[in-house]
């Protein structure tokens, strides 16, 4: 590490008042304005019941583990009797089978929001690394790029969704095709702001850069490992995160339309269901969004710093 | 007295560079004869082609005309024999002052044990003044450090010529003066083939064992040769008082600013 990393340190009182005062504010006017929305299903939640239907989701997921396990403890006396009566018998584990809970669906979430933006990436590095090095190879992918990219994922999710059915076809599907229906979405949307930035990366090797590692007589690889590789890391992690920041907008949207089990599916439920209680369990989780995504933002921010090598810039 | 066999000659060397208005021809009919361990200086106004001369002899430029030979061998790309100091030092941001000479030694020496290489690159540090910012990023280091990292990069590639393209040129004059004595020494030791391209007439006169200067493009070519016979080792401050030294400098402010003066209303080209 490298010596002018400051160790962490809280914030002082003073610096934390302007946003406390903020947040007060805004909660103050959310309840001021929820309480003048009159719906069909009561009157639009403000904070109070928003943080109230949080704490009955929590509530629902202790009762839902706490099945979970009665499930399991169940299932063993019952094996375990099976067993005494006669020792050869067959025993089976089955696995509980219980409602997602809110938490389950966060879950479900984050690993196809990782997953798709894992892959996205893996495929845009490359990619902004060829279009960055070759001329040619710019001018022949660049205007794909450029068309493919305002288009919004959700136009490609049907397409995706019959496609998925129709080419994944197996017996015991390793994994079920709202998931990556979704995954594939996010990925196909994580790809451009990577690619572009990793291009734009690759193009600030400058001049002076290419003639040293000339001189140095360095082979393509190596130059590839120690001049472009390094001198790109920095835009290219912008354009992660950049990719991040849209793939997490995307699964939502998603996620309702495929029906994959994760936070959007839990908007669409809630909306469909249209209890009493709904409106203020779609605003806990609109909020989760917003402070998962905070979250994810914040995770690259610090990959970012730490895999920059111009200290004296500013990233924010 | 036979003379010695030139260790890098220059023949009959021409460039010329597409334009979208027709190939421009930049140099033209270049010929020098270098010596080993030789110091040469080359000068002339800004644009005049001193660092195509330098490009070509480097590797980086192909001649349209003519050939560059070393050890009577043709040069016909860039290679760590021919090393090269650039004008603003060219390090790499990503790596410590350490590891920026160390991507040469590890190039270069490939086959030494990293034993040797450490040693070898703590060495060249020394030479520059260096070794005690070995840690130290280009970012977090002045211009004239910056510019003695390049030059211990250079020289740890053990060339057998070095090339410098106005290395000094961006500092300012107390540490231009102190890198002029801390090369001078180098040299001294290593006896190494230097090209150094500059604009500073004193700079040129103390350094050098020959000045060559240049005529203004475009097809610039060489005007005159000026052989600096000052006994080394040369001091600065005793040189000043130097009526050859005195002589030798008029010469060159001479050739610079009567015989090829710049027109200024033919327009400059950079």
């Amino acid at each position: 590490m490298r010596n002018d990393m400051v160790p962490f340190r809280l914030p002082p009182l003073r610096s934390l008042l302007a946003p406390l005062t903020g947040l007060t504010l805004f909660l103050a006017v959310w309840q001021g304005v929820a309480s003048q929305i009159d719906t069909t299903l009561g009157k639009f939640p403000g904070p109070v019941e928003t943080w109230q239907q949080f704490t009955n989701l929590i509530e629902e997921y202790q009762q839902e583990k706490i099945r979970e396990q009665k499930f399991y403890e169940r299932q063993r006396i019952r094996n375990e009797k099976k067993l005494q009566e006669n020792p050869n018998a067959e025993i089976v584990w089955r696995e509980y089978r219980g409602m997602p809970t809110f938490f389950d669906k966060i879950r479900r979430s984050l690993i196809t929001v990782a997953s798709g933006f894992l892959l996205g990436s893996l495929i845009a590095i490359p990619v902004g690394l060829l279009i960055g090095i070759s001329k040619t190879a710019y001018s022949a992918i660049n205007p794909i790029i450029q068309v493919l990219k305002p288009i919004s994922p959700i136009a490609w999710l049907p397409l995706v969704t019959i496609v998925v059915s129709a080419v994944y076809v197996s017996e015991s599907p390793l994994f079920d095709k709202a998931y990556l229906t979704s995954m594939f979405v996010v990925m196909l949307c994580s790809l451009w702001p990577t690619i572009i930035n990793t291009a734009a990366g690759v193009g600030s090797v400058t001049r002076d850069m290419q003639n040293v590692s000339r001189v140095l007589r360095l082979s393509p690889l190596t130059h590839l490992r120690k001049i472009v590789l390094p001198c790109t890391i920095p835009s290219m992690f912008t354009g992660l995160r950049i990719s991040l920041g849209i793939a997490w907008m995307v699964l939502i949207a998603a996620e309702m339309l495929a029906q994959n089990p994760g936070l959007g599916k839990f908007v669409w439920d809630e909306f469909q269901n249209g209890s009493s209680q709904s409106l203020a369990r779609i605003m806990v989780a609109v909020v989760t969004i917003g402070i998962i995504g905070f979250l994810l933002d914040r995770l690259m921010l610090l990959a970012q710093r730490w895999v920059s090598w111009d200290k004296t810039a500013t990233l924010r | 007295m036979n003379p010695p066999l030139p260790h890098l000659e220059l023949s009959q060397v021409s460039i010329e560079f597409p334009t979208p208005k027709g190939p421009f021809r930049a140099l033209r009919d270049i010929n020098l004869k270098i010596a080993k361990g030789e110091f040469l200086s080359l000068i002339g106004h800004s644009g005049c082609g001193k660092s195509t001369v330098l490009n070509i002899i480097a590797g980086l430029y192909q001649p349209t005309e003519g050939v560059v030979l070393l050890n009577d061998r043709e040069v016909r790309e860039p290679g760590p024999e021919r090393a090269v100091v650039f004008q603003n030092h060219s390090l790499l941001p990503w790596l410590n002052v350490y590891e920026n000479v160390k991507l040469a030694v590890d190039q270069v020496f490939r086959d030494k044990p990293s034993s040797w290489k450490k040693e070898w690159i703590e060495h060249n540090l020394k030479l520059v003044h260096m070794d005690h910012a070995r840690h130290k990023y280009p970012a977090e280091i002045s211009g004239g450090m910056k510019q003695r990292v390049g030059i211990a990069r250079a020289l740890a590639m053990q060339p057998e010529v070095l090339l410098m393209d106005e290395p000094f040129g961006a500092l300012d004059a107390l540490t231009r003066a102190h890198l002029q004595d801390s090369l001078m020494e180098i040299q001294e030791t290593l006896k190494n083939t230097v090209i150094m391209i500059t604009h500073d007439v004193d700079e040129a006169v103390l350094l050098s064992d020959r000045i060559v200067m240049m005529t203004n493009g475009p097809e610039a070519t060489i005007g005159e040769i000026l052989p600096i016979n000052l006994p080394r080792p040369r001091n600065r401050l005793t040189l000043s008082k130097d009526p050859t030294y005195a002589a030798l400098r008029a010469h060159v402010l001479d050739f610079l600013y009567a015989k090829q003066a710049r027109r200024i209303e033919e327009g400059v080209l950079a």
